[in-house]
């Protein structure tokens, strides 16, 4: 019978012809990822009484969540992790001055076809983008591969999701990402592997792509993935930490359920308070107001999503009642939007540029709401207190409705400024 | 293992930033997490439950962050289990990786009612609910995750089967 690209990538990680939804199998991941966290991992590791972690090499350890260090604790926190990485000879470190862990995998290379990869975040499903299986765990299981280069995994059933059709003007990878996990839900895809296939995703950028799979852990899934393509090596060119084989699903593979969208009914959607599946058309948010807007992250921090906005924000300004926070994704984002001009346009217009990094994101530091505060955010969950307030709320959408809505102060179609 | 508590029932979608905000992740001492656990869900969950209590719970409970705080949170309070319609993936293994028995029952959560008193058999695969009387099947957790379960986690799991694996020179459990 013929196998899911997910079944094609864990057969051949475990060393078998076949693999069979349900099964059980352990594989050595091609690349386990951390960070910040892993000065609570490293705890853990050493409670296993190992001395020395089983592959220097294959441990990839970034820096983003709370950069620079906003308290003693977080400072000392880093400085753990920094003193382990040298005295186990970890390599790939990036320290502070990289950028979001699911965007420096790309840049750096980790993110390979048919590669295994797991890391202690839960959007690790972003590496699915390059045709990897790529899938969160938790600090035990990460302090445990340090251990033992060992983990278990379960086979996941594989949904196949088919989106043809252009995008209309103002709708992006986002819009479709949201409508998908409002039709999904939450919980639709619990345990499941969700493969994107189709013209629409064949058309999209690697950025656009990597919002897709970026977002599957919002719908529950264990790993989004989509096939590598001619796109997918020419990122790779010069990037690719190591040899990488590119896979197909067979013709004949079985998917549990198969979803069919069409891009070019789509209008912009927002993800309204509290769950990301509680997605609408645009048109429902309109006038509600805002405090704040937050352009960046693992989901929309990337030069594409800057780039956008400044087009809507050029020559003017971010209405008074709006603080505008930028957040490019990575130093490598933030150059090329320095030299193409972008950063200057979105400050000349009044938005405040951070340093790359996670931000405000998981609500521990750099633009934290006050009590009743709304705001626009292009991440990927909009959680009660997820950015550090209980009493405030969070809309999710695209960087062109961030820019949009920035420019008006409430929520806006950005078909109205584009 | 027979665990006995009083259900405190909630829905959907209880995700991990409810269970414990990331602005208590500072910390993973789990008497401290276990202070604030639920507090942006239940503020009062706190107060009201005792020892052995029982979380029950509708679908996908513990989305979200791969925080292995949300467990930690719930087992330091003293909760004795979590019986959900199903739960979301990274949670299920975090919970079993630190030693805290999860249930995945979807029948016995419709039934369930919050202050309902129930008797759980996690080797025999039966909730009990004392209070109404009923009982529900489960399917019990394949041998190998009961093993990490009694260890009380996957780190001291490990650590033990390392030492065996010494003892046997050479082969290797790779489970």
């Amino acid at each position: 019978m013929g196998m899911t690209l997910t079944e094609k990538i864990l057969a051949k990680a475990s060393g078998k012809k076949e693999v069979q939804p349900g099964e059980i199998v352990t594989v050595e991941p091609t690349w386990v990822m951390s960070h910040d966290n892993s000065a609570a991992i490293l705890l853990k590791f050493k409670k296993t009484g190992v001395k020395r972690v089983w592959d220097p090499k294959k441990i990839v350890i970034i820096l983003d969540h709370t950069v620079p260090a906003p308290t003693a604790d977080y400072a000392n926190n880093h400085k753990s992790i920094r003193e382990f990485v040298r005295e186990q000879g970890i390599e790939n470190f990036w320290d502070i001055n990289t950028g979001i862990c699911h965007q420096v995998m790309a840049e750096k290379g980790y993110d390979l076809p048919s590669a295994v990869i797991v890391g202690a975040d839960s959007h690790t499903t972003t590496p699915g983008a390059f045709g990897a299986f790529a899938a969160g765990i938790g600090r035990s299981e990460v302090a445990a591969i340090w251990a033992t280069g060992k983990i278990w995994l379960r086979v996941p059933e594989s949904y196949e999701i088919i989106v043809n059709g252009n995008f209309p003007k103002g709708v992006f990878a986002k819009d479709l990402a949201l409508h998908i996990i409002g039709d999904v839900t939450a919980s639709g895809a619990v345990y499941k592997a969700v493969e994107f296939k189709g013209e629409t995703i064949k058309d999209m950028s690697i950025a656009s792509r990597m919002v897709l799979t970026n977002m599957s852990a919002e719908m529950g899934a264990k790993n989004g993935i989509i096939e590598a393509d001619e796109k997918t090596e020419e990122y790779l060119r010069g990037r690719a930490k190591g040899p990488y084989e590119i896979m197909h699903p067979d013709e004949d593979a079985e998917y549990e359920r198969r979803y069919e969208y069409d891009a070019s009914d789509l209008v912009p959607k927002i993800a309204f308070p509290h769950t990301v599946d509680n997605v609408h058309d645009i048109d429902k948010a309109e006038d509600i107001e805002v405090d704040q807007v937050f352009l960046g992250t693992c989901t929309n921090g990337r030069v594409e999503d800057l780039e956008i906005a400044a087009r809507i924000l050029k020559g003017k300004r971010v209405n008074p009642r709006v603080r505008m926070l930028v957040f490019p994704a990575s130093w490598e984002v933030w150059r090329e939007a320095d030299e193409r001009g972008i950063l200057r346009i979105l400050a000349e217009a009044g938005a405040v540029i951070m340093n790359p990094g996670c931000g405000p994101c998981l609500g521990a530091h750099a633009g934290v709401l006050a009590d009743g505060e709304k705001c626009l955010s292009t991440a990927n969950r909009n959680f009660k207190g997820r950015m550090g307030n209980p009493n405030a709320e969070i809309y999710l959408g695209s960087p062109a409705t961030a820019a949009a809505t920035a420019l008006k102060g409430r929520i806006t179609d950005p078909r109205e400024v584009l | 293992m027979i665990l006995r508590g009083r259900a405190w029932k909630y829905g959907d979608n209880v995700d991990t930033d409810v269970i414990i905000p990331a602005r208590y992740l500072n910390t993973s001492q789990p008497e401290e997490l276990a202070l604030h656990v639920l507090e942006d869900l239940d503020p009062e969950f706190r107060s009201k439950m005792e020892k052995g209590d029982i979380i029950v719970a509708g679908h996908n409970f513990g989305c979200g962050s791969s925080r292995e705080h949300a467990p930690i949170a719930i087992k330091a309070s003293g909760v004795g289990c979590v019986v959900a319609k199903s739960f979301a993936r990274i949670f299920y293994r975090n919970a079993i990786n630190i030693g805290l028995p999860i249930i995945e029952a979807p029948e016995a959560v419709e039934r369930i009612k919050s202050g309902d008193i129930l008797e759980i058999d996690l080797e025999n695969g039966e909730i009990r609910n004392l209070s109404s009387g009923e009982s529900f099947r489960f399917k019990a957790f394949p041998p190998f995750l009961m093993e990490i379960l009694r260890a009380g986690g996957l780190v001291e799991y490990t650590k033990r089967r390392l030492r065996g694996d010494n003892r046997e020179k050479g082969s290797r459990n790779t489970r």
